[in-house]
């Protein structure tokens, strides 16, 4: 099985602020980590490869610096890494990433299994996933608690919703994305690490790719558009207080009941 | 649409080293006395509008603009699981015709399903002008390509300006595949909706995973997609009088290929869910230790209260993660909520800003969960909090 596997690297924080008078974004100590629900899948994908045989690559979209990530997923046993980076994706919104993604994928070779995370922690929108299996015209299942079986062409997989959990089977090529908790992912290993320090990804730019045109990648094949960004609202109508702990107790004591909570 | 473009003529070591520093990215680098910006621009602009003058430009490029006015109605894709509509749906019902009086748009609900008629009645209640209904023993069961191809051939047919969905499991997977067959935009779990003019509506969202929102609009492309979790707004009253007619759609055979069989159906127990909570007392990272829960959980029964807490105490393993708040978490809207040492980030803020009476302790007066509090109490959580649960004990015995 040719299985691959979409992660990102996100911000180690989320101690991004504004600042209110300059209107700057404010982002102390840009240290980044792998986005942690993409650990899910390339275990997942890892797991597959024990009981299939195949291959593992991993895929991100970013700066220079996101080969990290990729070293780390090589390091837990991922057989090979690509990164897709070019100043002219800068500003992609969801669309923009979906494409310049589907067309890395398409460049990196040809997979049975495409696996990703469920969502990110600094975008939260489970987006990107099914965005980028429509542009490469194959199906998707998202929220996937577990893959049970690989038969010949047909893959089933345990599908998580609010009410209910579902079986499904469906023909491969397809990609899934990984619920959390699916799996216990491994971690790096130093043998591995020791022995790949010196292997770089795979480097990919606008110019490797298939459609080669700027239009449709970065801001300019992006959809939204980000008008302005702002601190979040402050209530105007609120209440402080401050003072011993003794007579703040006992003041929220009288507010709960005052108004009839209690 | 457009570009930065740098002018090499104007960079100074000094500039360069003022840029470097200015984007909150790191996308910025000088070396060999050459500005550069990287792969890490997420085209914030603040190299242009804070970084010396003229250095960094944007450089506008004329697109072709659509004509928007052959984009009509604001449409709610009315969310269906066995003979039950869900209530995210009457949600955004009300939201839809709040922003189409402001364009004098009419409001559609787009139906998929089998046998759902007496479903597609209820939504006039609700108050859409028209709900398309598309009625096929093959949607009976959620799967990706037939119901993405409703989304599409709706589209098509009455090219709608805007399609809210609901943000649930199906709709997340759902919107992004409808979105990107017509390459335009989808902005997730916004926390505000409102309508310009000129129909480009204007989504705010927490962003870029930080402290901060953003408002965010699709200004050349349509059907607008945007996804709204369940309780960020209210539900609109059901009226008695059900105006509006129902339109049957019909999607061509081979529209409803697609691979995927439903081998098997398990229905979850019933599980914990805070969004449902009438009370709820919420714990953030100020509580210092496991152990330190127990005050928490006894003055939640003293409420009748659920507990509920922040992602890194999910991450700590201390809570089941179906208790977590947040945009990685459930959305809460209830009638009290009291939180202790929690500092309030935007995506645990965008989960619960909608509770009617929002009570915060915490020890830092700076904190930002004051912005959003009803009531600040300014102290020691392990003073206040017993003090408290006494003080209610004490009021219930007299």
């Amino acid at each position: 099985m040719r299985i691959l596997v979409c992660i990102k690297q996100v911000p180690g924080t989320t101690s991004v602020e504004v600042d209110e008078k300059t209107g700057v974004l404010k982002r102390d100590g840009v240290e980044a980590k792998m986005n942690p629900f993409d650990l899910y899948a390339i275990e997942q994908a890892l797991l597959m490869r024990e009981r299939y045989g195949g291959t593992v690559d991993v895929i991100t979209m970013g700066p220079q610096q996101a080969e990290a990530v990729l070293n780390e997923a090589v390091y837990m046993g991922a057989d090979r890494g690509v990164l897709i980076s070019d100043r002219r994706f800068a500003g992609a919104d969801v669309v923009a990433t979906s494409y310049t993604l589907s067309q890395g994928i398409q460049k990196a070779g040809e997979y049975d299994l495409i696996l990703c995370g469920k969502q990110t922690t600094d975008g939260d929108t489970a987006q990107v996933g099914p965005e980028t299996a429509e542009f490469l015209g194959i199906e998707h299942i998202a929220n996937v608690l577990k893959i049970l079986d690989v038969d010949g062409n047909t893959i089933s997989v345990l599908e998580n919703l609010e009410t209910q959990v579902r079986e499904l089977k469906l023909m491969l090529p397809c990609l899934l994305t990984i619920e959390k908790d699916a799996n216990t992912p491994r971690l790096p290993s130093f043998k591995r690490k020791r022995e790949r320090r010196d292997l770089r990804p795979e480097l990919f730019g606008l110019n490797d790719f298939a459609d080669g045109n700027p239009a449709h990648y970065g801001l300019n094949g992006s959809p939204t558009q980000v008008e302005r960004v702002f601190p979040p609202e402050k209530s105007t109508d609120r209440m402080m207080y401050e003072g011993s702990s003794d007579e703040l107790g006992k003041t929220l004591a009288d507010l709960l009941s005052e108004r009839k909570f209690l | 649409m457009g570009y930065l473009k740098i002018h090499q003529e104007l960079v100074t070591e000094e500039i360069a080293r003022n840029m470097c520093a200015i984007c909150p990215f790191g996308a910025i680098s000088y070396r060999e006395g050459k500005l550069d910006i990287g792969a890490g621009c997420k085209m914030c602009r603040i190299c242009v509008n804070k970084g010396a003058s003229g250095v960094v430009t944007y450089e506008e490029e004329k697109v072709e603009e659509i004509d928007k006015s052959l984009w009509n109605g604001i449409t709610v894709f009315a969310e269906q699981e066995e003979g039950q509509i869900h209530p995210v749906v009457f949600e955004l019902l009300g939201k839809a015709r709040g922003l189409a009086e402001k364009v004098q748009h009419p409001v559609y609900a787009l139906l998929a399903g089998f046998e759902v008629t007496e479903l597609a009645e209820e939504l006039l209640h609700y108050g859409a002008d028209k709900v398309f209904c598309y009625d096929a023993e093959e949607l009976e069961e959620f799967r990706i390509l037939p119901y993405a191809n409703v989304l599409e051939d709706f589209v098509n047919q009455v090219h709608p300006s805007v399609i809210m969905v609901g943000a649930t499991m199906k709709g997340r997977s759902l919107a992004p595949r409808a979105a990107a067959h017509f390459r335009t935009g989808l902005t997730a779990d916004c926390t505000v909706l409102d309508i310009k003019e000129n129909t480009d509506l204007v989504q705010i969202r927490p962003a870029f995973g930080g402290n901060i929102m953003a408002q965010i609009v699709t200004p050349n492309s349509r059907p607008q997609f945007c996804t709204v979790r369940y309780k960020v707004f209210g539900a609109p009253t059901r009226k008695e009088e059900a105006e509006g007619k129902i339109v049957q759609m019909e999607l061509p055979k081979e529209k409803y290929a697609t691979s995927v069989e439903v081998s098997a159906k398990m229905k979850k127990p019933k599980e914990i869910d805070i969004a449902e909570a009438e009370v709820v007392v919420a714990v953030g990272r100020g509580v210092k230790s496991q152990s330190d829960l127990q005050m928490a959980k006894e003055l939640a029964e003293l409420f009748g209260a659920q507990m509920a807490c922040t992602r890194p105490l999910i991450e700590a393993g201390w809570f089941d993660a179906r208790r977590q708040i947040g945009l990685s978490g459930r959305t809460v809207k209830p009638k009290l909520i009291i939180t202790m040492g929690i500092s309030g980030s935007v995506q645990f803020v965008a989960g619960m800003k909608g509770a009617d009476c929002i009570v915060a302790i915490n020890e830092d007066k700076n904190a930002s969960i004051f912005d959003v509090a009803h009531y600040g109490f300014v102290g020691n959580l392990y003073e206040i909090v017993p003090r408290l649960i006494e003080e209610i004990k004490g009021g219930a015995a007299r």
